[in-house]
C-alpha cells in the first residue's frame, strides 16, 4: 500500500518539476508548483498512515495553509506582471539579465 | 676586561674632569645658538610671503587707480616691508654666530686655564639624552670637547662670523635675504654638531646636515636650472662618500661594539694592526672623506658648487665644510695608526688630487672656478699630511687655509660685486665672474687688491705668510716620513713605501709651483694690466662698502700672521714654537707617533733649511714665471680665443672628467632608468601587468559571471533543480 502511494507521489512530483522547467506560461508553472506541493502532501499522509502517527497529517494542514497564502500572493504577482508586460510568457521577461 | 676599561673611561671623565663646573658646561649652547638664528631667520623668510598682496589694494573703492599704480604701490609696500625684516635678519644672523664665537673663546680660555691637567684628563664629554638605544647599541646625544674640536669650533665660529658680516653687504639687495641667513645659520649649527659630536653617529648628523645646507645654498638661486643642478650634483656625489662612511660605522659597531670616540680609541687595540679589517674600516672612512672634502675621484661637485653665492663658497666650500674630511681622519687617528696601508693611500690620493686640481686651475677663466680648483688642491695637501700621520700639520694647514682661502673667496666676492653693480648700472649682460672682463681693478678697489695679494702670497707659500708655514710643515712631514716611518716600510705594488713618499714630496713641490703660477695669473688678470670691463662701466667700478672690506681686513691679519700659530723649531727666533702641535698633542700625538714607527722623525736643521729653501724657491719661481708669462696677454683688450689642441685643450676642459662621467656613468644610468626601469618595469610590469592586468582579469571574470545571469526564470529553475539533484545525490551516495 505504502509503495504505491510513494510511487504515485514521486510521479506527481516529477510531473510538477518537469512542468516548472519546461513550460513558459507563468500560470501553468504556478499550477505545476501546486502539483509538487500536493505530491509532497500525499507522501506525508501515506507515511503518517504507515507509522500511525498524526504528525505528518498536521504538516499537510500547514502545507495547505501556506499554499493557499502563496497562491494569493503568487497570483497577485502574475496579475501585476501581466499588467506591466501585457504577457505572462516568462521567456520575454528578463529585465535582470546581467 | 675591555668593558671594564670602557666603563672606567666613561665614568672617570665627568667626575674629575678639570673642565667640570667651568664655562665648558655650556658647550651645548654652541650649536643651539645658530639653530636659534635659523629659526628666527627662517620665520622671517616665510612671514612676508603672507602679507597683504595686490588684491587687497584693488578692493580700494576709490576710482582712478590704474593696474600699474596698484603694482607700484604693492612693490613699494613690499620693499619697505622686506627692508624692515632684512634689518632684523642682518642683526640676528651674524649675532648668533658672534655670540657662539665669544662663548667658544671663553671655553678656550677655560681650557687654557685648566693647564696641563687637561692633557691627561682626556676629552670633556657631556651626554644630553639617549638617541638610539637598540639592544646592545647605545647611542647618546653627546658632545665632546677636546683640543681638536675646540680649534675647529674657533675656526668655524670666527671665520663664520666674518663671512656672515660680509654677507650683509653682498646679499643686501637679494630678495631671499632672510632665507639666506637662515640657511647660513643652520649650516653653522650642523658644522658645530659635526666637530663637537662625541660619537661617529652624532658626527654623521652634522655631516649630513652640512651636506643639506650645502645643497640648499649651492642652489640658492634655484630659478636658474643650472644652479639647481649643481646643488643636486653636490648632494648626489656626496651620497657615494656617505655610503663609505656608513659602511665604516657598521664595521666599527660590528667589531668593536661601540661608536663613541672614547670607546673606539680604547677598543681599537683589539683590532689586528695592519689587518684587513682595520684597513677596510679606514678606507671606507676615507671614501666618506673623499666625498665631503672633494678628493679624487669625487671632487667633481666642488667646482660646480661655485653656483652658490660667493660668501657661501668662502664659508662652506673653502673654510669649513670641505675640511670635515680632514677633521674626521685626524679624529680617527687611533684607527689610521693601525692601518699604515690605508694611510699611504690617503696620502697618495691627496698628492694626486693636489697636482691634478692645480693644473686645471691654470686654465680657468671664471675667478671662482680658479679658487674652487685651488681649494681641491689645498685639501689634497691636507690629506697628504693626514696620510703620513702629521695630523697637527694637517689641522694647521686647515686653519691657515680657512683664513687665506676665505679671504680669497670674499675678495673675489667683492670683485664680482663691483663688476655686477657696474654692469647693473649700464644694463649690460656680461659675466661678472669672468676674469677676461676684469683687469686693472687695482686702481678701483685698492683695499681688496692689497688683501688678496696677501692671501695669494700665503697660498703660494711665500715666507712669513701663514700658508708658507703650514705648507712647509706638511712637506717636511712627508720628507721625514719618507726617511723613516711605518708607512715607509710598506710595499705597494712592489714599490717601497718610502719611494712613494719621496714621490709624494716631489708632487707636493710641483703642486706648490703650479699653485704659485695660477694664483699669480688670477691676480694679474683681475687687478693688473688694462681694464677690460667696458668704457661705460668703468666709472661705476668702486670698492665694496666697509661691511664687506672690514671682514676682509680681519682675515688679512689672520692670513699674514696665522703662521705664528705653529712656528717651526728652526725659526724659534720669531716667537714661541709649535704652539698648535703642543695644543693638539693630547689628541693626535699617539697616532702620529705610531704611524711614524715609534717616534716622529726629527730632521736635522740643515735638512729643514734645505726643505724650506726648496719650497721658497719653488713659490718664487712660480710667481716670477707667471709675471713674465702673462705680461703680454694682459695688454691685449681681450685675449683672442686660439683653438687649443692636445694637452692645453684637455686641461681647459678639466681633463674631460665631467664629460666622461656624463657619458659613461650618468647617461647610461639615465638610459637604464628610462628604458628599463621606467618603460620596462614601471610602465610595463607594474602599470601594465600588475595594475591594469588585475583590472582586466576582474573585468573578464565579471563578464563571464554576467553571462550566467540571463534574467530568465526558467534558467534559474533549471539551476535550482540541478543543484538539488546534486545535493540529493551527494547525500544518497555518500
Amino acid at each position: 500500500m505504502i509503495a504505491e502511494a510513494l510511487f504515485f507521489s514521486a510521479i506527481l512530483f516529477t510531473i510538477g518539476v518537469v512542468g516548472v522547467l519546461t513550460r513558459r506560461n507563468a500560470l501553468i508553472i504556478f499550477m505545476c508548483v501546486e502539483l509538487m506541493l500536493n505530491a509532497v502532501n500525499l507522501s506525508f499522509v501515506a507515511l503518517s498512515k504507515m507509522h500511525g502517527a498524526a504528525l505528518g497529517q498536521v504538516f499537510v494542514v500547514f502545507v495547505m495553509t501556506v499554499a493557499a497564502a502563496e497562491a494569493a500572493v503568487g497570483l497577485a504577482i502574475v496579475i501585476a506582471v501581466y499588467r506591466h508586460f501585457g504577457t505572462v510568457e516568462l521567456q520575454n521577461i528578463n529585465l535582470l539579465r546581467g | 676586561m675591555m668593558l671594564a676599561l670602557l666603563q672606567a673611561a666613561a665614568e672617570a671623565s665627568p667626575a674629575a674632569h678639570p673642565l667640570a663646573g667651568t664655562v665648558a658646561e655650556y658647550v651645548w649652547m654652541l650649536p643651539l645658538l645658530p639653530l636659534l638664528g635659523f629659526v628666527i631667520n627662517g620665520l622671517l623668510s616665510i612671514v612676508p610671503a603672507y602679507h597683504a598682496g595686490p588684491e587687497d589694494v584693488s578692493h580700494d573703492p576709490e576710482a582712478g587707480h590704474t593696474d600699474m599704480a596698484h603694482e607700484e604701490a604693492y612693490e613699494a609696500e613690499a620693499t619697505t616691508f622686506h627692508r624692515r625684516w632684512n634689518a632684523l635678519s642682518s642683526v640676528v644672523g651674524p649675532l648668533v654666530v658672534g655670540i657662539a664665537f665669544v662663548l667658544a673663546a671663553a671655553i678656550f680660555l677655560a681650557m687654557r686655564a685648566a693647564g696641563p691637567s687637561l692633557e691627561t684628563a682626556g676629552a670633556f664629554v657631556r651626554t644630553y639624552g639617549s638617541w638610539m638605544p637598540a639592544g646592545e647599541l647605545r647611542i647618546n646625544w653627546g658632545l665632546q670637547l677636546d683640543q681638536l674640536s675646540m680649534l675647529m669650533t674657533l675656526i668655524i665660529t670666527g671665520v663664520g662670523t666674518l663671512i656672515h658680516l660680509f654677507s650683509i653687504g653682498y646679499m643686501r639687495t637679494d630678495p631671499g635675504y632672510s632665507r639666506y641667513f637662515a640657511y647660513l645659520n643652520l649650516f653653522v649649527c650642523f658644522m658645530l654638531v659635526l666637530v663637537l659630536g662625541g660619537s661617529y653617529p652624532v658626527l654623521f648628523v652634522g655631516w649630513e646636515g652640512v651636506g643639506l645646507c650645502s645643497y640648499l645654498l649651492i642652489g640658492f638661486w634655484f630659478s636658474d636650472e643650472s644652479n639647481a643642478n649643481a646643488g643636486k650634483k653636490a648632494f648626489i656625489v656626496n651620497r657615494v662618500g656617505d655610503f663609505g662612511f656608513l659602511v665604516a660605522m657598521f664595521l666599527l659597531w660590528a667589531n668593536l661594539g661601540t661608536l663613541d670616540y672614547a670607546g673606539v680609541d680604547a677598543a681599537a687595540t683589539r683590532l689586528v694592526a695592519n689587518g684587513a679589517l682595520v684597513t677596510a674600516i679606514c678606507l671606507f672612512l676615507f671614501l666618506g672623506c673623499a666625498g665631503k672634502s672633494a678628493q679624487l675621484p669625487l671632487y667633481i661637485w666642488l667646482p660646480d658648487a661655485m653656483a652658490g653665492p660667493t660668501p657661501v663658497s668662502a664659508l662652506i666650500h673653502a673654510a669649513t665644510m670641505v675640511t670635515a674630511g680632514v677633521y674626521l681622519i685626524a679624529r680617527s687617528g687611533a684607527l689610521f695608526a693601525l692601518a699604515p696601508f690605508a694611510s699611504l693611500l690617503v696620502a697618495l690620493t691627496g698628492a694626486l688630487t693636489a697636482l691634478f686640481a692645480a693644473t686645471i686651475g691654470l686654465k680657468q677663466w671664471d675667478i671662482k672656478k680658479v679658487l674652487a680648483y685651488s681649494t681641491v688642491s689645498q685639501l689634497g695637501y691636507m690629506f697628504v699630511a693626514a696620510g703620513v700621520g702629521a695630523y697637527s700639520a694637517a689641522v694647521f694647514h686647515l686653519a691657515t687655509h680657512a683664513f687665506f682661502k676665505a679671504l680669497l673667496f670674499l675678495g673675489a666676492g667683492s670683485v664680482i660685486y663691483a663688476l655686477h653693480e657696474a654692469y647693473h648700472h649700464t644694463h649690460r649682460e656680461e659675466d661678472a665672474q669672468d676674469m677676461r672682463n676684469m683687469g686693472g681693478l687695482r686702481r678701483h678697489m685698492p683695499v681688496t687688491w692689497a688683501l688678496m695679494w696677501a692671501a695669494t702670497l700665503a697660498i703660494a707659500g711665500v715666507p712669513v705668510f701663514s700658508g708658507f708655514f703650514s705648507k712647509d710643515q706638511i712637506l717636511g712631514a712627508v720628507y721625514g716620513a719618507a726617511r723613516h716611518s711605518a708607512i715607509g716600510e710598506l710595499r705597494l705594488l712592489g714599490i717601497p713605501g718610502s719611494a712613494i713618499l719621496y714621490g709624494i714630496y716631489v708632487l707636493g713641490l710641483v703642486t706648490a709651483l703650479i699653485t704659485a703660477i695660477y694664483m699669480t695669473r688670477m691676480m694679474l688678470y683681475t687687478f693688473h694690466g688694462a681694464n677690460r670691463t667696458g668704457e661705460g662701466e668703468r666709472p661705476h667700478l668702486h670698492e665694496a662698502p666697509w661691511i664687506m672690506t672690514g671682514p676682509l681686513a680681519v682675515l688679512g691679519v689672520l692670513t699674514v700672521f696665522g703662521g705664528w700659530l705653529n712656528l717651526p723649531a728652526v725659526l724659534h727666533a720669531l716667537g714661541p714654537e709649535a704652539l698648535l702641535d703642543r695644543w693638539l698633542a693630547p689628541v693626535v700625538a699617539r697616532a702620529s707617533a705610531t704611524l711614524a714607527g715609534g717616534e716622529v722623525a726629527h730632521l736635522s736643521h740643515a735638512t729643514e733649511y734645505a726643505l724650506i729653501g726648496a719650497a721658497v724657491a719653488v713659490s718664487v719661481l712660480g710667481i716670477g714665471f707667471a709675471v713674465v708669462r702673462y705680461r703680454g696677454p694682459l695688454l691685449a683688450k681681450r685675449e683672442a680665443e686660439a683653438a687649443e689642441t692636445g694637452l692645453g685643450a684637455a686641461v681647459r676642459q678639466a681633463y674631460y672628467v665631467d664629460r666622461g662621467i656624463g657619458r659613461y656613468l650618468v647617461e647610461p644610468t639615465i638610459a637604464l632608468s628610462r628604458k628599463v626601469l621606467w618603460r620596462g618595469l614601471d610602465v610595463g610590469l607594474i602599470d601594465g601587468v600588475i595594475v591594469n592586468g588585475s583590472a582586466a582579469l576582474m573585468r573578464g571574470v565579471a563578464w563571464a559571471g554576467a553571462r550566467i545571469q540571463t534574467g530568465n526564470v526558467g534558467n534559474y529553475a533549471w539551476i535550482v533543480a540541478v543543484g538539488a539533484l546534486v545535493v540529493i545525490g551527494a547525500v544518497a551516495f555518500r
